[in-house]
C-alpha cells in the first residue's frame, strides 16, 4: 500500500463516463478554509504592503481592523494548512519520475502528455506547489509572529522584527506567485475544478493527467 | 544666557502652520509647498542638565498624560523606558572617565529626534498617519494610525511606543500645538538651567558652537554637536561633552541611519514584489492564449472506460 498512489477515500465508479473520487468531504472543506484564508491574507497583506493597494483595507473595515484581523487569519491558515499537509504529504514525496516529468516542462506546457511519464495522484508541478507552500507558510507564520507587535514585541529585538517583516513580505510575494501558478493550472487543465468543488473527476481526466493513479486505483479497488 | 521664547499673548492667535506646510506624508506623495517655514530645533545641552525631570513632568502635564506608578530597581531612570505616556525620559549614566579619573554623571533627555529623513514615516503603511512639516516637526496623526508598529521598526532611535489602551503609536510631538501658536516646547519652558533651549535650527547651531567652545575651554576636548547626518540631521540636537562617543550616553546611536533592512523592505522589495505578481498573472494569460486549454478528449474517456470494464 505504501508505494501505491491511492489515498484513502479515492475510488472509481465505472460507467459512461467513468467517475473517480479524488478528494473526501474532509479534504475539500480543509482546502476551502485554507483557500479562503489565503485569499483574505493576500488582500489584507497587500493592503499594508504597498500604499497603492491601501484601499483594500476598506474590505476589512479600515486600516486598524485590517491590522487586527490579518494575523488571526494567518493563525487559521497555518492550522488549516497543517491539516492539508498531513493529508497530502505522503503522495507528494518526490519520486524519480517526477524529475523526468519536470525535465520535460516544454511538453507539459504544450499539453503533450503522451511524451511524459505516467503520473500518480500528483504530478511534479503539484508537488512543487505543495512543498513550496509548506515551506513558505512555515516561514510566514514564524516571521508573522515575530512582527505581531501587539502580543510578541517584547520577546524580540527591533532588528529581529525588521528582518522578520522583510522576510515576511518577500515570502508572501513568492507564495502569491505560487498561488497564481496553482490556480492557473486548475483553470488551464479543464475538468480539474470539480475535484475541488465536488471531489470528483472524470475517468478521462484521470487517464489523461494521472494515469498511474487511475491504474493503481482500478487494481486495488476490487 | 540664551534669550528664551517669550511668553505668549493670552489672546487667541491663528495657527502659524498647518496641513499646507507638509513636506512628507506617510504612504502618500505630497506636492511640496513653495514657501518653506524656517526650520526649528530643540537643543539639549547634556552638560547643563541637572536631572531634575521637570521636562518629563512638563511633558506629561502639557500633553495630559499620566504615567503608571513604577517600581524602584535602584536606578534614577523613572519610568524605566519610554512608554506611550512618557514621550521624553531622562536616562542616567554613571561614566568613569579613565583619562581624568572623574566619575561623570551623564544625563540625556531621550525622545523623538524629529529626523529630517524620518524612518518612522518611511515605514508607515497608513496614508497620512505620520506627517512632516517644513519646519522639521515629525508628527503622528492618531485618527489615521492603524497600530501596526511599523514606525517602531523604521525608527533608528527606538522612540515610538504602541499604546496598550488604544493600540496606536505615540511619541514626542515637539509640542506641535504650542509651536503653531508661537510658543516653545513645554519641556524647554520648564527647564530651570537652560539645558533645553529652543529656536530656529541655525540659532541652535550657533548657540551650540558657543557652548562647545565653553566646554572645550573646560577640558572637554571632544565636546561637540550631535546632529547626525545619516538621517539628514535632526530637529532635536544634543551638545555632548564626548561627542566622539555618543554611545556612552545610554546608547545614543553613533551615526544612525535608517536600517538598510527597512530601506530594502520599503524600497526595492515593494516594486519587485508587485512586478513579480503582475508577471506571473501575465504569463498565465499569455500561456492560455497561446497554448489553449488542456481538454480531456473523447479518447481519454474511452480509455478510462476500457480500463474499468468488468470491474464493478
Amino acid at each position: 500500500m505504501s508505494s501505491s498512489e491511492v489515498d484513502s477515500g479515492d475510488n472509481v465508479h465505472p460507467g459512461k463516463p467513468v467517475i473517480v473520487d479524488r478528494y473526501t468531504v474532509g479534504a475539500r472543506l480543509n482546502h476551502w478554509v485554507t483557500a479562503i484564508s489565503l485569499v483574505l491574507l493576500a488582500l489584507s497583506g497587500l493592503a499594508l504592503y504597498s500604499p497603492s493597494l491601501y484601499f483594500l483595507t476598506a474590505l476589512f473595515g479600515g486600516g486598524a481592523l485590517t491590522r487586527v484581523i490579518h494575523p488571526w487569519i494567518g493563525v487559521v491558515l497555518f492550522f488549516s494548512f497543517l491539516g492539508l499537509f498531513f493529508r497530502f504529504f505522503r503522495l507528494n514525496l518526490w519520486k524519480k519520475n517526477d524529475s523526468v516529468w519536470l525535465g520535460r516542462l516544454r511538453e507539459v506546457l504544450a499539453g503533450d502528455e503522451s511524451k511524459l511519464p505516467e503520473v500518480g495522484k500528483y504530478n511534479a508541478g503539484q508537488k512543487v506547489v505543495f512543498w513550496s507552500m509548506s515551506i513558505l507558510i512555515l516561514i510566514l507564520i514564524v516571521t508573522g509572529l515575530i512582527s505581531w507587535d501587539e502580543y510578541f514585541a517584547r520577546y524580540f529585538s527591533i532588528e529581529q522584527r525588521r528582518m522578520a517583516v522583510l522576510v515576511h513580505s518577500g515570502a508572501a510575494i513568492v507564495a502569491i506567485c505560487v498561488w497564481i501558478v496553482h490556480v492557473y493550472a486548475g483553470i488551464w487543465v479543464r475538468g480539474t475544478i470539480s475535484a475541488m468543488t465536488r471531489g470528483q473527476v472524470t475517468g478521462g481526466w484521470a487517464w489523461r493527467h494521472h494515469r498511474k493513479w487511475l491504474k493503481d486505483l482500478v487494481t486495488t479497488k476490487r | 544666557m540664551f534669550t528664551p521664547v517669550p511668553n505668549p499673548t493670552t489672546n487667541p492667535v491663528p495657527p502659524k502652520f498647518g496641513e499646507q506646510d507638509l513636506i512628507r506624508r506617510s504612504a502618500s506623495t505630497v506636492t511640496p509647498p513653495a514657501k518653506r517655514l524656517t526650520e526649528v530645533a530643540k537643543l539639549i545641552d547634556v552638560s547643563k542638565c541637572i536631572g531634575c525631570k521637570a521636562c518629563q513632568v512638563a511633558c506629561l502635564q502639557w500633553n495630559n498624560l499620566t504615567e503608571e506608578v513604577g517600581v524602584n530597581v535602584g536606578v534614577y531612570d523613572n519610568p524605566h523606558d519610554l512608554t506611550e505616556n512618557t514621550w521624553t525620559l531622562m536616562r542616567f549614566t554613571e561614566y568613569e572617565n579613565t583619562e581624568t579619573g572623574n566619575l561623570e554623571w551623564l544625563i540625556r533627555k531621550d525622545g523623538c529626534m524629529h529626523c529630517a529623513d524620518p524612518g518612522c514615516l518611511k515605514a508607515c503603511p497608513a496614508p497620512g498617519a505620520i506627517v512632516q512639516y517644513s519646519n522639521g516637526i515629525v508628527d503622528f496623526v492618531h485618527d489615521k494610525c492603524i497600530g501596526c508598529g511599523y514606525c517602531i521598526k523604521g525608527c533608528p532611535f527606538n522612540i515610538p511606543r504602541l499604546s496598550k489602551a488604544d493600540s496606536k503609536a505615540y511619541k514626542c510631538t515637539l509640542c506641535v500645538d504650542r509651536l503653531a501658536v508661537g510658543q516653545g516646547p513645554a519641556c524647554q519652558k520648564a527647564c530651570p538651567t537652560q539645558a533645553i533651549v529652543f529656536g530656529t535650527k541655525d540659532e541652535m547651531k550657533q548657540w551650540a558652537d558657543h557652548r562647545i567652545k565653553d566646554l572645550k575651554s573646560r577640558g572637554f576636548a571632544n565636546a561637540g554637536l550631535y546632529d547626525p547626518p545619516g538621517v539628514g540631521g535632526t530637529h532635536v540636537m544634543y551638545v555632548l561633552q564626548h561627542a566622539d562617543r555618543p554611545e556612552i550616553y545610554a546608547g545614543l546611536p553613533n551615526n544612525p541611519t535608517i536600517s538598510p533592512i527597512v530601506e530594502a523592505w520599503k524600497g526595492v522589495t515593494k516594486y519587485v514584489g508587485l512586478a513579480a505578481i503582475g508577471a506571473f498573472a501575465v504569463i498565465g494569460f499569455l500561456h492560455h492564449t497561446i497554448a489553449g486549454p488542456n481538454r480531456v478528449t473523447e479518447e481519454d474517456e474511452k480509455n478510462a472506460e476500457r480500463l474499468t470494464e468488468g470491474r464493478s
